[in-house]
């Protein structure tokens, strides 16, 4: 059976807005980083979607390099997290407000 | 030797860039070494430099030196290039040396104060533009030297700048001195533009043959040249800026505030003689601007009771006797007092520091008194100073160099009656500051104790002075005692005789200045002996005529310790003639009136309203850059759907 593409999009897009969410909402970084990396496979799963539709492998292609680039951006963002804590002892991203004009 | 005449003037340079890079981080010992040792390094070498010119040429033929090209655009091609003849032999000789003996004056002095490495910078710094200067081949080079002493100079004034009155003063000298260069640039404009060169010894040469004396072109050099000359060396009307400048440290005061610098336009007006032999007018001018400036500054010199204001004055005076011997043509002896003003105005200036000194910063001749048994190196030496500025007969050298430039403004042909008269009066109103101000410092009743005694390194220089300044005089007699020419012969190597009316001037040649046995040339004064004894007789008179008038006003009397009470003429002599109000009021004024109410002109104002446009846009957009994150990502994602909106609905 198939499922059509409508349902697969409607997901992604569902994701993808709980993922906006949780980064608005939320101010521990971690839950922020958490939520950059639902809406990343949101996106992700509207390619894989997209291209099974179409019959063709460039949206599962898509899908590996947005996994390779959400990894990279991990690494980093765990690495500022760290310096965040050392710096402020607190993981409220409302405490790095210093670059306000 | 002659090869290395380079380093003469690149010893101080060294020195001065040594000290501004290094200068934080050197122990103040090494900083005194590498200040003093750069200058007495180079006065050696100009001795031994000096030598060997002398030797090998008697006829003093110039020696040139051109280290490299400088600029080479269509033509223009100045290079960095030096010409030793003996004007510039002279002038270096008195830079180095006198220079040398200041330096080490100032180690012990400036000791204790901040910016040690500092001050020895800017000395040396000066030391070498004041060296380019006078060795420059072409103008634009001596422009360079000419603004380099002048910032050293602002440098110098300032350089206690803490206390906003100094700042003030090196404001004003370089501002006032600006004038008198504007001139001189626009002057130098005129020569290179008629000649298309700014090599001096082309132009001189040439300058003859293209301009007819008294012609108009001539004249505007000349006197635009002389405008130069008057800023530089305080003349009237561009004289207030020195009595200011002596905010300055006190050896900053001998070096360059007396014996060099201010000096530097006698040295332009000697160096370019043949323009104002070409304009009679511009030459006479220089005379009578020297003779009003001598008793102008001579009067402001009574009422001083700054010692350091005195002795300002004082130089402006003497400059102005200076000025005066250019003027009549008698170009060696211009040249002479120069010398021996800078020995003897340099021992004043460094002995009334040492007073200063030793009386924590007292200034206030009326609050000293009673020095002499005190501080006895300091008070001969002054003496000694004091007696050569003044003239007395035959035993200093202020004499035999002041006397020679009264008998010329009589006896030259460009001279006149007024111009002596004027010398003359010079002459008695010098004695009588002079002495004044040595009765009131060292006579009398003692008001203060000195704190210490002066080292040997500050009274050495004083001892070399005051031999220079009472056996500097020997080499150069008047024809009708003793006859000696050394000086006179050396200069007019390079620069004309005194112009005698009536009997030609014949020179023995090939005469060397080291050689006493040269002097054998004959020169006679178509006045006749008869006259010259005269005039000698009444210049020595009016001399110790001030002396006694001071002695008997000034001497043991028991003055208040303060600043005395003056009427109002004396006021107006003690500000110098008010010269600065009038400037003030003529000038300063009217310009700060006219841009006050200038400020806010229709162009300003479109600017200013750019810029508080600008301005109030910054406000806003600041605002948007709150430091939040989430605020950032809400704005990303509100945008976005914004922009995919426009896109899908339209």
């Amino acid at each position: 059976m198939t499922i059509p593409m409508e349902y697969g999009l409607w997901l992604a897009a569902i994701l993808f807005c709980i993922g906006l969410a949780g980064v608005l909402v939320r101010r521990d970084v971690i839950f922020m980083l958490m939520s950059v990396e639902v809406m990343l496979n949101a996106a992700g799963l509207a390619f894989i979607v997209g291209g099974a539709a179409r019959g063709s492998a460039d949206g599962q292609v898509m899908f590996i390099f947005i996994l390779a680039m959400a990894a990279a951006e991990v690494s980093v963002g765990l690495a500022l997290i760290i310096q965040l804590y050392q710096t402020f002892k607190t993981l409220d991203a409302d405490s790095a407000g210093g670059l306000n004009g | 030797m002659k090869e290395f005449l380079w380093l003469i003037v690149a010893l101080p340079f060294a020195g001065s860039l040594l000290l501004a890079l290094a200068g934080k981080h050197l122990p103040r010992l090494a900083s005194a070494m590498i200040g003093v040792g750069s200058v007495a390094l180079s006065a050696i070498l100009v001795v031994l430099v000096g030598l060997d010119f002398l030797h090998e040429n008697p006829a003093g033929v110039p020696f040139h030196q051109t280290l490299w090209q400088w600029i080479n655009v269509s033509g223009f091609s100045p290079g960095i290039a030096f010409q030793l003849d003996s004007v510039s032999l002279t002038f270096i000789f008195v830079i180095t040396f006198v220079g040398a003996l200041i330096h080490l004056y100032s180690a012990p002095f400036m000791w204790k104060e901040e910016g040690f490495a500092r001050f020895f910078s800017c000395m040396n710094l000066f030391v070498g533009f004041m060296l380019l200067l006078v060795l420059a081949d072409n103008f634009l080079l001596l422009y360079l030297g000419w603004e380099g002493v002048g910032l050293c100079s602002y440098l110098l004034i300032g350089f206690w700048y803490k206390d906003p009155a100094n700042g003030h003063a090196a404001r004003k000298a370089f501002t006032v001195t600006r004038v008198g260069d504007t001139a001189m640039v626009i002057g130098l404009f005129i020569l290179f533009t008629n000649y298309h060169t700014l090599n001096i010894r082309d132009i001189l040469h040439a300058a003859p043959h293209t301009w007819a004396p008294g012609s108009r072109i001539a004249i505007t050099t000349a006197f635009l040249l002389l405008g130069g000359a008057i800023g530089k060396s305080a003349q009237v009307p561009l004289q207030t800026w020195l009595p200011d400048a002596m905010a300055a440290p006190s050896p900053v005061s001998a070096l360059i505030h007396a014996a060099t610098m201010v000096t530097a336009g006698v040295y332009l007006i000697a160096r370019t003689h043949v323009l104002f032999e070409l304009a009679p007018i511009a030459q006479n001018g220089v005379a009578v601007i020297g003779a009003i400036t001598l008793i102008v500054a001579g009067m402001a010199a009574i009422y001083q009771h700054d010692i350091k204001k005195v002795l300002a004055y004082s130089t402006i005076s003497q400059i102005g006797y200076m000025f005066l011997a250019l003027g009549v043509g008698a170009w060696s002896a211009a040249l002479f007092h120069f010398m021996i003003h800078a020995f003897f105005k340099s021992l004043l200036f460094l002995g009334a520091g040492s007073v200063i000194a030793v009386l924590h910063d007292e200034h206030n001749m009326y609050k000293m008194g009673g020095l002499w048994k005190k501080m006895p190196v300091v008070f001969w030496t002054f003496l000694v100073g004091a007696c050569a500025l003044s003239a007395l007969p035959l035993i200093t050298a202020g004499f035999y160099s002041k006397d020679e430039i009264i008998w010329q403004a009589y006896a030259s042909e460009k001279g006149s009656i007024t111009l002596w008269l004027t010398g003359l009066a010079g002459a008695f109103i010098t004695a009588l500051y002079t002495f004044r101000m040595v009765f009131l410092t060292f006579f009398g009743q003692a008001k203060a104790e000195p704190s210490y005694r002066p080292g040997l390194g500050m009274t050495l220089p004083l001892v070399v002075l005051a031999f220079l300044s009472f056996a500097g005089g020997f080499i150069q007699l008047p024809d009708n005692m003793g006859h000696v020419t050394l000086f006179s012969h050396f200069i007019e190597q390079v620069l004309p005789a005194a112009p005698t009316p009536g009997t030609a001037t014949t020179h023995a040649a090939a005469i060397s200045a080291t050689t006493a046995t040269g002097a054998t040339a004959t020169y006679t004064a178509a006045s006749g002996h008869a006259a010259e004894w005269i005039a000698q007789s009444i210049a020595a008179a009016l001399s110790i005529a001030g002396l006694v008038l001071a002695y008997r006003l000034y001497y043991n009397k028991p003055f208040p310790a303060a600043e005395p009470i003056r009427g109002p003429i004396q006021q107006f002599f003690f500000k110098g003639w008010n010269f600065d109000a009038l400037y003030d009021k003529v000038i300063v004024q009217p310009i700060v009136f006219l841009s006050r109410i200038d400020k806010n002109d229709i162009i300003d104002q479109f600017y200013t309203s750019l810029a508080s446009i600008a301005g109030w846009f910054n406000k806003r957009l600041a605002s948007t850059q709150n430091g939040k994150l989430r605020w950032y990502a809400m704005a990303l994602a509100i945008g976005t759907v914004i922009t995919l909106t426009i896109l899908l609905c339209t």
